[in-house]
């Protein structure tokens, strides 16, 4: 025999606890979006995996220096933070990348802040020998045309690919710049997100990777050439100076020119003070 | 636990339902409220299934009369046929859904699932099966007290943790003892799936033999049969019914298994049946990793969700096969049982 009056508490006080929750979380929301900067504002940031540490170092010490504003960082790849700001779900999306032509089409009054310089460099095994790559044989190599590192002069292995999933702006950025657009080797394994990658290519000999500079640890990383030039180091001079191939800005994207504690956020950001941080989390600071 | 409710449920169901216990009199009014608000809920359930099937086919069906859709990725038959595609040099299989021109063919992914499952069915049924019958049939009762629970406790494993296990531990011992081309592989992704369908293909198994009864394993005794003789032609068939229930269902959850997949298959989408070792990309993993990013309303979009609900009627279809399996073999081993 069941005895309806506990089920029944039960349920009423679920619902009713749901209700509540429910009730709270809209509360918040509507503050998030009132746009004037007071006490207890949150403003959430989603999106590049590339970006994910730096904006939350960049977070922490915004908190510790304005004790107003609740900072809220998640990751997800840049896509996935893009079609959050296009959804209203996050008031500032990171992005490895530009808007593409679509994105832009929906979001007509976005506007990228560049927060920071990055280098893609391109990982080995520790034990790789390989001296350099040209652009054309990394191409190659991630379309799937070169299968065997003595192509490239190494010894009789197979190469193994290891790349992103094609959420990441890390992925959309190879695909266009090394890759000229074509597609990667079906056998390249997709990962999700370049600590994966890293992880990965220092467990596999026969691994090539590619990712962020700030990440490279346990894993070496390869200098590239372009078509005519000596091969080129991932540095920061390198990139600063524009003589590395393999580098782009990173962004922060708000719908709309923005306002309040978002404003105040971003601002603090690109201040000398903000791109102090930078540096430490494995990226360069705006030239 | 629903698998084994399933199971008990499918046993029953030859039996022709006495009336419920307690329905011949005019109840309480308390009880009658309960009684309705347990049958509102249990409807709820029954409408929810129902109404995420209509909620992913609505995403889905546009696809089929949207022609600039289609367009996008060059037309219907594109999901399903090869296609030289402009820097190709042969007619290939190729998922590719974001970039200049949007790849969207579902045969590497149906490829990769299949590889995977049916891998992964091989390591954990056979396992499964024997241990239930050692655990029903041969352990003491001590060691089944022991066996059981602890079998059944891996079932409550979260698949997040076996695939980070099979990322960690499996994927480098693995490609050192096998020699294995790739770290992450099919093959292991296959064990760590098949760690976790082998407790629900065990309990449902382990059950099934347990409840055989066990007269007929008396008489076999005493007509002279060893040990092993009963266990394989006496209570091995009577319990098979359950037993084929236990790898249906354990199928099911195998193919609808996202996590571990994603986290050690490579997820790279090859069309590469026949090679274990290769990376394979399934149809969950593919959802999962790339619903986050795509523009509600757009193909991809659409893809994705038709791969949904290609999913959700693969695994409906096996959980009435699943029925409908046991339903017949029960049949067929009680043909002339008395009723």
């Amino acid at each position: 025999m069941i005895r309806p009056l506990p089920l029944l508490v039960a349920v009423v006080s679920l619902v009713f606890a749901s209700a509540c929750s429910g009730g709270h979380r809209s509360r918040a929301r509507a503050g998030a979006e009132g746009g004037a900067v007071q006490a207890g504002e949150r403003v959430s940031v989603k999106g590049s995996d590339t970006m994910v540490v730096l904006a939350q170092q960049l977070a922490e010490r915004y908190m510790q220096t304005h004790p107003g504003t609740g900072l809220e960082v998640s990751g997800g790849g840049s896509g996935t933070g893009i079609a959050a700001l296009l959804n209203r779900t996050t008031d500032i999306a990171d992005a490895s990348r530009p808007l593409n032509a679509r994105e832009r089409g929906q979001l007509p009054a976005a506007v990228e802040t560049r927060v920071a310089l990055d280098a893609l460099a391109v990982y080995v095994h520790h034990t790789n020998r390989l001296p350099s790559v040209t652009m054309a044989q990394l191409a190659l190599v991630f379309r799937g045309r070169i299968t065997n590192w003595s192509e490239l002069g190494g010894e009789d292995r197979p190469i193994v690919l290891y790349s992103r999933e094609n959420n990441s702006g890390t992925y959309a950025y190879f695909k266009e710049h090394v890759l000229g657009g074509n597609d990667f080797a079906a056998a390249a394994q997709t990962l999700p997100g370049t600590a994966a990658v890293i992880h990965a290519v220092a467990h596999d000999r026969n691994g090539i990777g590619y990712g962020g500079i700030g990440f490279g640890t346990g894993v070496r990383t390869v200098p590239v050439a372009t078509e005519d030039g000596a091969p080129v180091a991932p540095t920061l001079e390198n990139a600063t100076s524009g003589l590395y191939p393999l580098s782009r800005f990173l962004c922060m994207v708000t719908r709309e020119p923005p306002t309040g504690a978002t404003r105040a956020f971003l601002d603090w950001v690109v201040s000398p003070e903000g791109q102090a941080v930078v540096t430490p989390a494995g990226f360069y600071p705006m030239p | 636990m629903t698998e084994r409710a399933d199971a008990a449920t499918v046993e029953k169901a030859s039996r022709p339902a006495p009336r419920p216990l307690g329905t011949g009199y005019r109840a309480p009014w308390s009880d009658r409220i309960a009684e309705a608000v347990i049958r509102g809920l249990a409807l709820v359930s029954v409408l929810s299934i129902a109404l995420i099937f209509v909620f992913i086919a609505k995403e889905a069906i546009p696809l089929f009369f949207e022609p600039e859709a289609q367009q996008e990725f060059g037309g219907l038959a594109a999901l399903f046929s090869p296609r030289t595609w402009p820097g190709y040099d042969a007619s290939v299989f190729i998922w590719q859904p974001v970039g200049g021109t949007p790849k969207m063919n579902l045969v590497p992914l149906f490829v990769g699932t299949l590889k995977i499952t049916v891998l992964g069915m091989l390591f954990s049924v056979p396992l499964a099966v024997l241990a239930a019958i050692f655990v029903s049939q041969y352990a003491t009762r001590r060691a089944r007290e022991v066996l059981k629970p602890a079998l059944e406790l891996m079932a409550s494993i979260p698949s997040v943790v076996l695939g980070f296990f099979a990322l960690m531990v499996l994927a480098s011992l693995m490609q050192d003892t096998l020699g294995l081309p790739s770290r992450l592989n099919a093959l292991v992704a296959a064990v760590g799936l098949a760690i976790a369908i082998a407790p629900v293909v065990f309990t449902v198994s382990e059950d099934a033999l347990s409840s055989v009864p066990r007269e007929l394993a008396a008489a076999a005794l005493a007509l002279g049969a060893r040990k092993h003789q009963v266990v394989l032609r006496i209570v091995l068939p009577a319990a098979l019914p359950g037993i084929a229930a236990g790898a249906i269902l354990g199928f099911g959850r195998a193919i609808g298994e996202t996590m571990i997949v994603l986290m050690a298959s490579g997820n790279a989408a090859v069309v590469e049946l026949f090679d274990p070792t290769s990376s394979a990309r399934t149809v969950t993993a593919t959802i999962a990793s790339e619903l986050g990013e795509v523009t509600p309303g757009d193909a991809h979009w659409r893809v994705l969700f038709l791969l949904g609900s290609l999913l959700f009627v693969v695994t409906f279809v096996l959980n009435r096969l699943a029925v409908w399996v046991v339903e017949a073999l029960q049949r067929r081993w009680t043909a002339g049982a008395s009723r």
